[in-house]
């Protein structure tokens, strides 16, 4: 005879005020198989789960079932109170009346009907539960980070000094990121690369990092603590071992129109390069679409000049499959394209540039050596105007609907560094809003304005056209309420971000979740922010949402402390309810199989008796319970209803819809 | 009509969310008649979401607006500010109780890229 027990929560006013709780606690009473019911204010809390001990124990229970929030935030709680007082903790049910009821009822009457009725499922279910034994898989002592940038290498280094060994694939040839690109960091304006460089040459030098660059992730799979993940080495026909980065093959090779994409296009390079002086490795790679050698057989000039014999245009992409314990998604972020946005004037004036053009264009490293030369005809700017928010804020479906965040402070950085280094220089800011949250943040914005001089207008601009050779910026003055035009020689836009577009392969591979604007979606907002909903991936930098330097950092740490703590135990406790298949039924069709998106069910063949002495060898399916993560997507595939789910059978299902629909 | 549904006609009449302005003034940047009006673009939009109508009906600029579209064309927050200029046009001139549309006086020949409001708006100021 089953003995169930019910406790309803009022989580304060949240489910009390529109749930009548005392009264479904005391209609609950009356329902077969429950012999005791009780409700409390606070059902998670210390007092409340002493509530709950003791009636398990007290009136011997054999099922439970809380009336209270989501599974998502206290169906943990409550199975390990439960199993604190002997009951198996998978005899515990949650009726969701808050999410589900209170926060969404106004009426309540309604409301508490539909708690009722709820409350009620749940009982149909737990009736049907069956005690559920949690398994255990290793882990594996190897983390993998997908993305080489500033968030991939603060989160590899921070994992590797605890001692656990990282890879890093990175899909340039050189580690870096964005930040490599970059001239001065705000708001304390040191040099980009020397903060940076550092760290890329600590993950050479770390035992434990391992640096996979010009790769890429093919497949993945497994589960926490067990990913197995196939990795495309490209071919960068050249040979890392032997390459000492000497740079005599970019000297002699003659097909030097290569867009240097490091530079933003705005020089070019040889068809075999090293992307930057301080790249990591530094070894250099040969752009197939680009060398002649690869691309009519007749050439060879670099292999001819390496004094290490390490050119070899035989190469071929190869494959590597390696075990992780946990993966860090660190993919980063691109500036957006900016064609749907003609009336800036982009496509047609060399002299508009994106703010990333503008920082090669300002750094010692960049195509005019730190210069400031307008890209036109090699002129000093005299008068330079930026666009905020190119693409950001848009909900017109041409640019981002979002905030790119990052904009406020770089354009204040560059109008600042402009005006420091040429002071004959007009700079003209256009703002919708300055938005400068952060230490010490509002005043570097402040001191652009009062100290430099930066001609800060509020409104945005409207066009930009060329008038006899030069640039004419019209917009909105729009505390004065006048609509101006300033003559400029160079045209800056703050172009939005947006991912990295490579993630959503990655995302796909990682069966984790996206968003609307391809971010990684976070496991929990506030609570949860570095966790993607797939246990044992992780997020770090602008693939999780805009954000700087310093926050990218703190999140590649925090990202390096969840895998740490991941890594350091030696087995994890597996999910029970998990698939499972009646061989009886089984008629080996391949249907669940083909579903499984982790692979997690085989066939073998079996053999049945059928009576008589006589047995039949059948093909039928077996679920693997350590890879199997209980989505179900086998059970209804299954023709023949073999497949169900432990802790979700079909008949479990079936008396919950029954138990609603009874009323 | 009491005030309050003056609001409600305006916001109807333009068929736009006036909410939806982030005030960044690119209508205003944009459009090419800015000087000759009174009332600018981007104030069409925020009189209206305040509901200063009366200054609104008072605006000689509906009579210079060129409906070109710019401004709705650019709008990043997919904003109508045209839309407004029209919807208090159109108020204004029923409240003088003409219709200044006919359909025969509509010419046999239109250039289909002509946007639709346009022709309606040119009609009603030619008929002023």
């Amino acid at each position: 005879m089953q003995r169930i027990g019910v406790f309803v929560c009022w989580c304060g006013s949240n489910i009390a005020a529109t749930v009548d709780v005392e009264k479904v606690a005391e209609v609950i009473k009356s329902e077969p198989g429950v012999v005791y019911s009780a409700n409390y204010q606070y059902m998670c809390s210390e007092n409340g789960q002493q509530l709950v001990k003791q009636a398990i124990k007290e009136h011997n229970l054999t099922g439970i079932v809380i009336g209270a929030c989501s599974p998502r935030m206290h169906e943990a709680t409550f199975r390990k109170a439960a199993e604190e007082a002997g009951l198996n903790p998978y005899m515990v049910e949650i009726a969701n009346i808050r999410e589900h009821c209170s926060w969404i009822h106004k009426d309540m009457d309604e409301a508490t009907e539909k708690a009722i009725i709820l409350v009620r499922t749940a009982i149909a279910k737990v009736k049907l539960n069956a005690p559920l034994m949690a398994g255990e898989s290793p882990v594996v002592k190897r983390a993998l980070v997908i993305g080489g940038g500033i968030a991939g290498i603060q989160a590899a280094l921070d994992i590797a000094d605890a001692g656990f060994e990282v890879d890093i694939v990175e899909k340039n040839a050189t580690i870096g990121g964005r930040m490599a690109q970059i001239d001065k960091t705000f708001p304390t304006l040191d040099c980009s690369a020397c903060i940076l460089t550092p760290k890329m040459v600590d993950c050479a030098q770390h035992e434990n990092i391992d640096i996979l660059s010009y790769s890429e992730i093919e497949e993945v799979k497994g589960f926490v603590g067990n990913f197995s993940v196939k990795i495309r080495r490209k071919a960068r026909y050249v040979d890392e071992t032997k390459c000492t980065g000497c740079k005599i093959c970019m000297e002699k090779c003659p097909s030097k129109k290569g867009l240097n994409e490091f530079n933003m296009n705005l020089n070019t390079r040889p068809a075999i390069y090293i992307p930057f002086a301080q790249a990591i490795p530094n070894v250099a790679v040969i752009d197939p679409t680009q060398c002649i050698k690869l691309k009519t057989g007749k050439c060879g000039i670099c292999q001819k000049f390496c004094g290490v014999g390490a050119i070899d245009y035989e190469q071929k992409d190869t494959f590597i499959e390696r075990q992780y314990g946990a993966i860090v998604v660190a993919t980063g972020f691109k500036p957006i394209d900016l064609d749907n946005f003609n009336e800036y004037g982009y496509n047609d004036n060399k002299d508009v540039i994106t703010s990333l053009e503008l920082e090669r264009l300002m750094n010692a490293a960049g195509p005019t050596n730190g210069v400031l030369l307008r890209p036109s005809d090699g002129e000093h700017p005299k008068t330079i105007t930026f666009i905020q928010c190119v693409g950001s804020r848009d909900t017109s479906g041409c640019g981002k609907p979002y905030c790119s965040k990052i904009c406020c402070m770089y354009t204040a950085k560059h109008a600042m560094l402009i005006r420091e280094k040429y002071p004959d220089t007009q700079v003209n800011v256009f703002y919708i809003d300055v938005r400068t949250p952060g230490k010490n943040y509002d005043e570097f914005f402040r001191r652009a304005v009062e100290q430099y001089g930066v001609n800060y207008i509020k409104g945005m601009v409207g066009k930009v056209y060329n008038e006899n050779g030069k640039l004419m910026v019209q917009g909105s003055n729009l505390i004065d309420n006048e609509q101006v035009t300033i003559e400029s020689d160079l045209v800056v836009l703050a172009a939005a971000i947006e991912p990295e577009p490579s993630v959503r392969k990655i995302a796909t591979l990682l069966t984790t979740s996206i968003d609307t604007n391809n971010f990684l979606t976070e496991s929990h907002a506030k609570l949860r922010p570095v966790e993607s909903p797939t246990a044992g991936v992780y997020l770090a930098g602008v693939c999780q949402g805009p954000k700087d330097i310093p926050e990218t950092v703190s999140q590649a740490s925090a990202c390096a402390a969840k895998v740490i703590g991941l890594l350091v135990k030696n087995k994890l406790k597996t999910n029970p309810c998990v698939a499972s298949a009646n061989e009886n039924m089984c008629n080996g069709c391949s249907q669940c199989a083909n579903v499984c998106a982790y692979g997690a069910i085989t066939y073998e063949d079996k053999e049945f008796r059928l009576g008589g002495g006589k047995t039949e060898i059948r093909r039928v399916a077996s679920v693997n319970p350590a890879v199997c993560q209980g989505c179900g997507a086998c059970t209804v595939t299954c023709p023949s209803g073999a497949m169900d789910l432990k802790g979700f059978s079909s008949k479990q299902i079936m008396s919950e819809v029954e138990a609603i629909c009874k009323m | 009509m009491t005030k309050e549904e003056r609001i409600e006609n305006l916001n109807r009449l333009s068929g736009t969310d006036v909410r939806k302005c982030m005030k960044c003034g690119k209508c205003s940047g944009r459009c090419p008649a800015f000087h000759e009006m009174d009332i600018k673009p981007h104030q069409f939009v925020s009189m209206l979401e305040q509901g200063k109508i009366d200054q609104l009906l008072q605006s000689k600029a509906i009579w210079s607006c060129l409906s070109c579209m710019a401004c709705v064309e650019r709008c990043p927050r997919g904003v109508a500010p045209a839309n407004v200029v029209e919807a208090v046009r159109d108020t204004v001139v029923r409240m003088q109780g003409a219709n200044g549309i006919k359909a025969e006086e509509i010419p046999p020949i239109v250039d289909e890229l002509i946007p639709q409001q346009l022709l309606v708006s040119a009609y009603r100021k030619y008929n002023k």
